[in-house]
Protein backbone atom coordinates (compact mmCIF):
# COMPACT_ATOMS: atom_id res chain seq x y z
CA UNK A 1 0.00 0.00 0.00
CA UNK A 2 1.45 3.40 -0.92
CA UNK A 3 1.77 5.68 2.35
CA UNK A 4 2.37 8.86 0.19
CA UNK A 5 1.56 9.18 -2.94
CA UNK A 6 2.47 12.82 -4.66
CA UNK A 7 0.73 13.44 -8.17
CA UNK A 8 1.78 16.51 -10.41
CA UNK A 9 3.20 18.72 -8.02
CA UNK A 10 3.68 22.35 -8.63
CA UNK A 11 5.54 24.87 -5.94
CA UNK A 12 6.96 28.25 -7.14
CA UNK A 13 8.04 31.55 -5.10
CA UNK A 14 8.09 34.12 -6.19
CA UNK A 15 7.40 33.07 -9.31
CA UNK A 16 10.65 30.94 -9.94
CA UNK A 17 9.10 26.99 -10.63
CA UNK A 18 10.68 25.21 -8.29
CA UNK A 19 8.80 21.82 -8.34
CA UNK A 20 7.26 20.89 -11.96
CA UNK A 21 4.89 18.26 -11.36
CA UNK A 22 6.52 16.33 -9.19
CA UNK A 23 4.82 12.54 -8.83
CA UNK A 24 5.99 9.42 -6.55
CA UNK A 25 4.65 7.43 -4.68
CA UNK A 26 6.24 5.69 -1.20
CA UNK A 27 5.01 2.12 -0.23
CA UNK A 28 5.24 1.27 3.50
CA UNK A 29 8.11 -0.08 4.99
CA UNK A 30 10.18 1.49 1.81
CA UNK A 31 13.05 3.42 1.66
CA UNK A 32 13.35 6.46 -0.87
CA UNK A 33 16.31 8.21 -1.44
CA UNK A 34 16.32 11.48 -3.58
CA UNK A 35 19.45 12.48 -4.77
CA UNK A 36 20.31 15.42 -7.65
CA UNK A 37 21.74 18.78 -7.35
CA UNK A 38 21.85 21.75 -5.00
CA UNK A 39 19.02 23.89 -6.06
CA UNK A 40 16.70 20.81 -7.65
CA UNK A 41 13.94 20.88 -5.58
CA UNK A 42 14.36 18.42 -3.20
CA UNK A 43 14.59 19.85 0.17
CA UNK A 44 11.61 22.16 -1.46
CA UNK A 45 9.35 18.86 -2.37
CA UNK A 46 10.21 17.49 1.81
CA UNK A 47 9.29 20.66 3.35
CA UNK A 48 5.71 20.72 0.93
CA UNK A 49 5.20 17.10 1.77
CA UNK A 50 5.93 17.90 5.64
CA UNK A 51 3.80 21.24 5.54
CA UNK A 52 6.39 23.80 6.29
CA UNK A 53 5.59 24.83 2.81
CA UNK A 54 2.01 24.86 0.56
CA UNK A 55 2.00 23.70 -3.00
CA UNK A 56 0.39 25.67 -5.58
CA UNK A 57 -1.43 22.88 -7.50
CA UNK A 58 -1.16 18.90 -7.31
CA UNK A 59 -2.16 16.43 -5.32
CA UNK A 60 -0.75 14.73 -2.04
CA UNK A 61 -1.87 11.73 -0.08
CA UNK A 62 -0.75 10.41 3.25
CA UNK A 63 -2.06 7.16 4.75
CA UNK A 64 -4.70 7.40 2.60
CA UNK A 65 -5.65 10.62 3.63
CA UNK A 66 -5.70 13.24 1.32
CA UNK A 67 -3.36 16.22 2.61
CA UNK A 68 -4.31 18.51 -0.72
CA UNK A 69 -5.74 17.84 -3.91
CA UNK A 70 -6.61 19.71 -7.41
CA UNK A 71 -9.03 22.14 -7.26
CA UNK A 72 -11.50 23.01 -10.18
CA UNK A 73 -9.23 26.03 -11.46
CA UNK A 74 -5.85 24.33 -11.22
CA UNK A 75 -5.22 25.60 -7.66
CA UNK A 76 -4.40 22.84 -5.02
CA UNK A 77 -7.29 23.01 -2.27
CA UNK A 78 -5.67 21.93 1.00
CA UNK A 79 -8.05 19.42 3.44
CA UNK A 80 -9.12 20.88 6.94
CA UNK A 81 -7.16 21.74 9.83
CA UNK A 82 -8.15 18.71 11.61
CA UNK A 83 -7.27 16.60 9.05
CA UNK A 84 -3.89 18.83 8.00
CA UNK A 85 -3.03 18.16 12.16
CA UNK A 86 -3.82 15.05 12.11
CA UNK A 87 -1.70 14.18 8.84
CA UNK A 88 1.67 16.25 10.20
CA UNK A 89 1.17 13.52 13.24
CA UNK A 90 1.75 10.83 10.60
CA UNK A 91 5.02 11.90 9.50
CA UNK A 92 8.62 12.76 11.12
CA UNK A 93 11.29 15.36 10.11
CA UNK A 94 14.87 14.84 11.12
CA UNK A 95 16.67 18.22 9.32
CA UNK A 96 20.03 18.89 8.19
CA UNK A 97 21.15 21.45 11.14
CA UNK A 98 18.94 19.43 14.10
CA UNK A 99 16.57 22.29 15.19
CA UNK A 100 17.17 21.00 18.73
CA UNK A 101 15.46 23.23 21.47
CA UNK A 102 18.72 24.52 22.65
CA UNK A 103 16.60 25.69 26.42
CA UNK A 104 15.59 21.55 26.79
CA UNK A 105 17.82 18.64 28.04
CA UNK A 106 18.26 15.60 25.62
CA UNK A 107 15.07 13.96 27.96
CA UNK A 108 12.90 16.57 27.67
CA UNK A 109 13.65 17.29 23.60
CA UNK A 110 13.07 14.19 22.98
CA UNK A 111 9.53 13.83 25.80
CA UNK A 112 7.91 17.41 24.98
CA UNK A 113 5.76 16.37 22.33
CA UNK A 114 4.89 13.54 23.04
CA UNK A 115 3.69 14.63 26.56
CA UNK A 116 1.97 17.91 25.58
CA UNK A 117 1.22 17.16 21.62
CA UNK A 118 -0.02 13.50 22.40
CA UNK A 119 -1.02 14.12 25.85
CA UNK A 120 1.00 11.06 26.50
CA UNK A 121 1.85 10.71 30.53
CA UNK A 122 5.28 12.28 31.37
CA UNK A 123 6.61 8.71 32.46
CA UNK A 124 4.94 6.53 29.74
CA UNK A 125 6.81 9.71 27.77
CA UNK A 126 10.25 9.26 29.38
CA UNK A 127 10.32 5.44 29.79
CA UNK A 128 10.05 5.15 25.23
CA UNK A 129 12.48 8.36 25.04
CA UNK A 130 15.11 6.02 27.28
CA UNK A 131 14.40 3.18 25.05
CA UNK A 132 15.22 5.03 21.94
CA UNK A 133 18.06 7.04 23.63
CA UNK A 134 19.55 3.91 23.91
CA UNK A 135 18.89 2.54 20.19
CA UNK A 136 20.84 5.82 19.61
CA UNK A 137 23.99 5.05 21.50
CA UNK A 138 22.89 8.10 24.12
CA UNK A 139 21.80 6.45 27.61
CA UNK A 140 24.42 8.74 29.09
CA UNK A 141 23.19 12.01 27.55
CA UNK A 142 19.99 12.26 28.64
CA UNK A 143 20.69 15.30 31.14
CA UNK A 144 22.88 17.14 28.58
CA UNK A 145 22.05 20.42 26.89
CA UNK A 146 22.17 20.38 22.82
CA UNK A 147 25.48 22.31 22.88
CA UNK A 148 27.44 19.77 25.20
CA UNK A 149 26.74 17.63 22.20
CA UNK A 150 28.70 16.72 19.07
CA UNK A 151 27.07 17.28 16.09
CA UNK A 152 26.74 13.32 15.29
CA UNK A 153 25.13 13.20 18.60
CA UNK A 154 22.39 16.21 18.18
CA UNK A 155 21.61 14.35 15.36
CA UNK A 156 20.89 11.01 16.67
CA UNK A 157 18.93 13.09 19.34
CA UNK A 158 16.54 14.88 16.89
CA UNK A 159 15.92 11.29 15.07
CA UNK A 160 15.10 10.15 18.75
CA UNK A 161 12.72 12.86 19.01
CA UNK A 162 11.20 12.73 15.40
CA UNK A 163 10.77 9.02 16.62
CA UNK A 164 9.15 9.60 19.56
CA UNK A 165 6.23 10.98 18.37
CA UNK A 166 5.53 6.49 16.24
CA UNK A 167 5.16 8.45 12.99
CA UNK A 168 4.65 6.02 10.19
CA UNK A 169 7.00 8.03 7.96
CA UNK A 170 9.84 9.63 8.33
CA UNK A 171 11.99 12.38 5.94
CA UNK A 172 15.34 13.00 6.51
CA UNK A 173 16.44 16.41 4.88
CA UNK A 174 20.02 15.87 4.03
CA UNK A 175 20.38 14.58 7.61
CA UNK A 176 24.48 14.19 7.32
CA UNK A 177 25.85 17.93 5.21
CA UNK A 178 25.95 19.45 8.74
CA UNK A 179 28.86 16.90 9.74
CA UNK A 180 31.96 15.64 9.18
CA UNK A 181 32.93 12.41 7.29
CA UNK A 182 33.23 10.80 10.51
CA UNK A 183 29.74 11.98 12.44
CA UNK A 184 28.29 11.18 8.80
CA UNK A 185 28.61 7.36 9.12
CA UNK A 186 27.07 7.10 12.89
CA UNK A 187 24.11 9.10 11.61
CA UNK A 188 24.01 6.87 8.42
CA UNK A 189 24.13 3.59 10.76
CA UNK A 190 21.21 4.84 12.31
CA UNK A 191 19.11 5.09 9.39
CA UNK A 192 20.58 1.69 7.94
CA UNK A 193 19.06 0.07 11.50
CA UNK A 194 16.09 2.30 10.96
CA UNK A 195 15.77 0.49 7.47
CA UNK A 196 16.20 -2.91 8.78
CA UNK A 197 13.52 -2.58 11.16
CA UNK A 198 11.15 -1.43 7.93
CA UNK A 199 10.89 1.85 8.65
CA UNK A 200 8.90 4.00 5.97
CA UNK A 201 11.90 6.39 5.41
CA UNK A 202 12.38 9.51 2.59
CA UNK A 203 16.10 10.27 2.69
CA UNK A 204 17.01 13.40 0.96
CA UNK A 205 21.10 12.91 0.76
CA UNK A 206 24.26 13.88 -1.19
CA UNK A 207 25.79 10.69 0.05
CA UNK A 208 26.15 8.64 -2.86
CA UNK A 209 27.11 5.21 -1.65
CA UNK A 210 24.53 5.54 0.79
CA UNK A 211 21.59 6.59 -1.22
CA UNK A 212 22.92 3.28 -3.57
CA UNK A 213 22.60 0.41 -0.65
CA UNK A 214 19.92 2.00 1.71
CA UNK A 215 17.38 2.15 -0.52
CA UNK A 216 14.45 0.20 -2.44
CA UNK A 217 13.94 3.01 -4.58
CA UNK A 218 15.75 6.14 -5.99
CA UNK A 219 15.07 9.31 -7.16
CA UNK A 220 17.12 11.64 -9.21
CA UNK A 221 16.13 15.26 -9.22
CA UNK A 222 17.31 18.27 -11.33
CA UNK A 223 15.81 21.45 -12.00
CA UNK A 224 12.54 20.48 -9.98
CA UNK A 225 11.89 17.67 -12.22
CA UNK A 226 12.77 13.73 -11.12
CA UNK A 227 15.08 13.01 -14.05
CA UNK A 228 15.12 9.16 -12.80
CA UNK A 229 13.32 7.06 -10.70
CA UNK A 230 14.02 3.09 -10.36
CA UNK A 231 15.27 0.99 -7.60
CA UNK A 232 19.21 1.39 -7.15
CA UNK A 233 20.68 -1.27 -9.46
CA UNK A 234 18.29 0.82 -12.02
CA UNK A 235 19.46 4.49 -11.33
CA UNK A 236 23.22 3.38 -10.81
CA UNK A 237 23.82 0.20 -12.78
CA UNK A 238 21.42 1.14 -15.83
CA UNK A 239 21.02 4.95 -16.46
CA UNK A 240 19.36 6.51 -18.88
CA UNK A 241 19.42 9.38 -18.71
CA UNK A 242 22.46 12.01 -20.10
CA UNK A 243 21.52 14.57 -17.42
CA UNK A 244 21.62 11.81 -14.18
CA UNK A 245 24.93 10.03 -16.17
CA UNK A 246 26.71 13.41 -15.32
CA UNK A 247 25.72 14.17 -12.48
CA UNK A 248 26.63 10.22 -10.97
CA UNK A 249 30.02 10.89 -13.42
CA UNK A 250 30.97 13.24 -11.19
CA UNK A 251 29.99 11.62 -7.94
CA UNK A 252 31.82 8.42 -9.54
CA UNK A 253 35.26 10.56 -9.97
CA UNK A 254 35.17 11.78 -6.78
CA UNK B 1 21.00 70.18 58.59
CA UNK B 2 19.33 67.75 60.74
CA UNK B 3 21.04 64.90 58.77
CA UNK B 4 18.19 62.41 60.52
CA UNK B 5 15.18 64.39 59.01
CA UNK B 6 16.94 64.74 55.47
CA UNK B 7 17.99 60.45 55.59
CA UNK B 8 14.23 59.47 56.36
CA UNK B 9 12.79 62.33 53.77
CA UNK B 10 14.81 60.90 51.18
CA UNK B 11 14.13 57.33 52.31
CA UNK B 12 10.03 58.39 52.29
CA UNK B 13 10.57 60.18 48.65
CA UNK B 14 12.75 56.83 47.45
CA UNK B 15 9.57 54.93 48.20
CA UNK B 16 7.82 57.03 45.71
CA UNK B 17 10.61 56.53 43.31
CA UNK B 18 10.61 52.95 43.69
CA UNK B 19 7.02 52.65 43.39
CA UNK B 20 6.58 54.31 40.57
CA UNK B 21 9.46 51.62 39.12
CA UNK B 22 7.74 48.85 39.97
CA UNK B 23 4.31 49.46 38.51
CA UNK B 24 6.14 50.73 35.72
CA UNK B 25 8.10 47.14 35.07
CA UNK B 26 4.92 45.54 36.16
CA UNK B 27 2.55 46.87 33.37
CA UNK B 28 5.19 48.15 30.39
CA UNK B 29 6.82 44.38 30.38
CA UNK B 30 3.26 42.77 29.60
CA UNK B 31 1.80 45.76 27.69
CA UNK B 32 5.63 45.87 25.47
CA UNK B 33 4.94 42.11 24.38
CA UNK B 34 1.83 43.03 22.96
CA UNK B 35 3.27 45.65 21.23
CA UNK B 36 5.86 43.54 19.70
CA UNK B 37 3.27 41.19 18.55
CA UNK B 38 1.35 43.83 16.90
CA UNK B 39 4.61 45.46 15.36
CA UNK B 40 5.05 41.66 14.22
CA UNK B 41 1.80 40.74 13.10
CA UNK B 42 1.39 41.33 9.50
CA UNK B 43 -2.43 42.59 9.90
CA UNK B 44 -1.57 46.35 8.60
CA UNK B 45 -4.69 47.87 10.61
CA UNK B 46 -2.89 46.82 13.43
CA UNK B 47 1.22 47.24 12.81
CA UNK B 48 0.40 50.46 11.31
CA UNK B 49 -1.00 52.46 14.96
CA UNK B 50 1.36 49.92 16.53
CA UNK B 51 4.43 51.65 14.95
CA UNK B 52 3.23 55.08 15.23
CA UNK B 53 3.24 54.40 18.98
CA UNK B 54 6.63 53.53 18.77
CA UNK B 55 7.93 55.98 16.82
CA UNK B 56 6.56 58.60 19.27
CA UNK B 57 7.10 57.09 22.31
CA UNK B 58 10.63 56.80 21.17
CA UNK B 59 11.07 59.74 19.52
CA UNK B 60 10.04 62.15 21.86
CA UNK B 61 11.43 63.68 25.36
CA UNK B 62 9.86 61.45 28.77
CA UNK B 63 9.48 64.38 30.34
CA UNK B 64 7.31 66.13 27.67
CA UNK B 65 5.55 62.70 27.86
CA UNK B 66 4.67 63.69 31.54
CA UNK B 67 4.01 66.90 31.18
CA UNK B 68 1.52 66.35 28.03
CA UNK B 69 -0.37 63.71 29.96
CA UNK B 70 -0.72 65.78 33.15
CA UNK B 71 -1.74 69.30 31.72
CA UNK B 72 -2.52 68.27 28.03
CA UNK B 73 -5.22 65.39 28.74
CA UNK B 74 -7.64 67.95 30.58
CA UNK B 75 -8.35 70.39 27.55
CA UNK B 76 -8.17 67.53 25.06
CA UNK B 77 -10.52 65.05 26.81
CA UNK B 78 -11.86 66.35 30.06
CA UNK B 79 -9.85 64.08 32.28
CA UNK B 80 -7.68 65.10 34.46
CA UNK B 81 -5.25 62.41 36.22
CA UNK B 82 -3.63 63.37 39.23
CA UNK B 83 -0.13 63.75 39.55
CA UNK B 84 1.49 60.08 40.22
CA UNK B 85 -1.29 58.17 38.33
CA UNK B 86 -0.30 60.69 35.48
CA UNK B 87 3.18 60.13 35.89
CA UNK B 88 2.68 55.98 35.74
CA UNK B 89 0.67 56.48 32.89
CA UNK B 90 3.50 58.44 30.95
CA UNK B 91 6.59 55.85 32.15
CA UNK B 92 4.03 52.72 31.41
CA UNK B 93 3.63 53.73 27.81
CA UNK B 94 7.07 54.99 27.32
CA UNK B 95 8.86 51.74 28.82
CA UNK B 96 6.06 49.43 27.26
CA UNK B 97 7.41 50.61 23.61
CA UNK B 98 11.72 50.46 24.41
CA UNK B 99 10.68 47.19 25.83
CA UNK B 100 8.75 46.10 22.54
CA UNK B 101 11.39 46.91 19.86
CA UNK B 102 13.71 44.14 22.36
CA UNK B 103 10.92 41.80 22.72
CA UNK B 104 10.69 42.05 18.99
CA UNK B 105 14.50 42.01 17.88
CA UNK B 106 14.63 38.77 20.86
CA UNK B 107 11.43 37.24 18.96
CA UNK B 108 13.19 37.66 15.59
CA UNK B 109 16.63 36.30 16.86
CA UNK B 110 15.20 32.66 17.15
CA UNK B 111 16.08 30.43 14.54
CA UNK B 112 13.30 30.19 12.00
CA UNK B 113 14.36 26.17 12.54
CA UNK B 114 13.07 26.41 15.54
CA UNK B 115 9.78 27.07 14.33
CA UNK B 116 9.52 24.31 11.76
CA UNK B 117 10.66 21.55 14.11
CA UNK B 118 8.07 22.84 16.59
CA UNK B 119 5.75 22.68 13.72
CA UNK B 120 6.83 19.44 12.56
CA UNK B 121 6.32 17.96 16.29
CA UNK B 122 2.76 19.23 16.12
CA UNK B 123 2.97 21.79 18.44
CA UNK B 124 0.19 23.93 18.16
CA UNK B 125 1.08 28.15 17.87
CA UNK B 126 0.56 29.16 21.55
CA UNK B 127 1.93 25.75 23.09
CA UNK B 128 5.42 27.07 19.87
CA UNK B 129 5.36 30.47 21.72
CA UNK B 130 5.34 29.57 24.97
CA UNK B 131 7.25 26.55 25.12
CA UNK B 132 10.22 26.83 22.79
CA UNK B 133 10.23 30.74 21.53
CA UNK B 134 9.71 32.78 24.78
CA UNK B 135 12.12 31.23 26.80
CA UNK B 136 14.83 31.24 24.53
CA UNK B 137 13.79 34.97 23.96
CA UNK B 138 14.51 35.69 27.67
CA UNK B 139 17.96 34.63 27.50
CA UNK B 140 18.83 36.57 24.68
CA UNK B 141 17.21 39.94 25.98
CA UNK B 142 18.68 39.95 29.47
CA UNK B 143 21.64 42.43 28.24
CA UNK B 144 19.21 44.97 26.52
CA UNK B 145 16.84 44.47 29.11
CA UNK B 146 19.15 45.11 32.04
CA UNK B 147 20.41 48.67 30.16
CA UNK B 148 16.80 49.80 30.33
CA UNK B 149 15.84 49.00 33.80
CA UNK B 150 18.45 50.71 34.94
CA UNK B 151 17.96 53.44 32.87
CA UNK B 152 14.98 53.21 34.19
CA UNK B 153 15.68 53.58 37.96
CA UNK B 154 17.34 56.90 36.59
CA UNK B 155 14.37 58.10 34.91
CA UNK B 156 11.75 57.84 37.91
CA UNK B 157 13.29 61.23 38.83
CA UNK B 158 11.89 63.07 35.85
CA UNK B 159 8.02 62.41 37.27
CA UNK B 160 9.10 65.33 39.35
CA UNK B 161 8.66 67.66 36.65
CA UNK B 162 4.63 67.18 36.61
CA UNK B 163 5.51 67.48 40.97
CA UNK B 164 5.54 63.97 41.84
CA UNK B 165 7.70 64.19 45.64
CA UNK B 166 10.44 61.60 44.23
CA UNK B 167 13.82 61.02 45.72
CA UNK B 168 15.81 63.82 43.34
CA UNK B 169 12.51 66.21 43.93
CA UNK B 170 12.74 66.17 48.00
CA UNK B 171 16.85 66.28 47.75
CA UNK B 172 16.79 69.25 45.18
CA UNK B 173 14.46 71.25 47.87
CA UNK B 174 17.26 70.38 50.68
CA UNK B 175 19.85 71.23 48.42
CA UNK B 176 18.21 75.41 48.24
CA UNK B 177 16.84 75.29 51.58
CA UNK B 178 20.30 74.26 53.14
CA UNK B 179 22.65 75.65 51.24
CA UNK B 180 24.89 72.24 51.12
CA UNK B 181 25.46 69.49 48.29
CA UNK B 182 25.89 66.55 50.90
CA UNK B 183 22.15 65.87 49.57
CA UNK B 184 23.45 65.68 46.46
CA UNK B 185 25.88 63.08 47.20
CA UNK B 186 23.65 61.08 49.44
CA UNK B 187 20.61 61.01 46.33
CA UNK B 188 24.04 59.57 44.33
CA UNK B 189 24.70 56.50 46.61
CA UNK B 190 20.88 56.38 46.99
CA UNK B 191 20.84 55.57 43.40
CA UNK B 192 23.37 53.55 42.87
CA UNK B 193 22.04 51.20 45.69
CA UNK B 194 19.23 50.65 43.66
CA UNK B 195 20.64 50.23 40.66
CA UNK B 196 23.51 47.51 42.12
CA UNK B 197 20.57 45.62 43.02
CA UNK B 198 19.39 45.71 39.99
CA UNK B 199 22.54 45.15 38.23
CA UNK B 200 22.57 41.53 40.46
CA UNK B 201 19.86 40.44 39.43
CA UNK B 202 20.42 40.81 36.11
CA UNK B 203 23.68 39.08 36.76
CA UNK B 204 22.29 36.09 38.99
CA UNK B 205 18.84 35.74 35.85
CA UNK B 206 22.11 35.56 33.20
CA UNK B 207 23.81 33.40 35.27
CA UNK B 208 20.89 30.88 35.71
CA UNK B 209 20.37 31.00 32.02
CA UNK B 210 23.68 30.02 31.12
CA UNK B 211 23.19 26.52 31.17
CA UNK B 212 22.19 26.46 27.22
CA UNK B 213 23.48 28.41 24.59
Amino acid sequence: MAILTARNVYKNFDGTEVLKGISLDVEQGEVLTIIGPSGSGKSTLLRCITQLETIDRGEITICGEPLVKSGTSRSAVYADRAARNRIALQIGLVFQNFNLFPHFSVLRNITEAPVHVLGQKKAEAETHARKLLKKMELSDKEDAYPCQLSGGQQQRVSIARALAMNPELLFFDEPTSALDPELTGEILKVIRELAAEHMTMVVVTHEMAFARDVADKVVFMADGTIVEQGTPAQVFGNTQSERTKSFLARFNES
Amino acid sequence: MNYSVLLSQMLEASLMSLRIFFVTLLFSVPLGLLAAAGRRTKVKFIQLPVRLYILFMRGTPLMLQLLFIFYGLKPLTGIQLDRVLAAQVAFVLNYAAYFAEIFRGGIDAVPQGQYEAARVLGFTRQQTFFRIVLPQVCKMILPPMSNEVINLVKDTSLAQVIGVTELLRVTSDWVSSAVSMAPFAIAAVFYLAMNAVVTRCFTVAEKRLNYYR
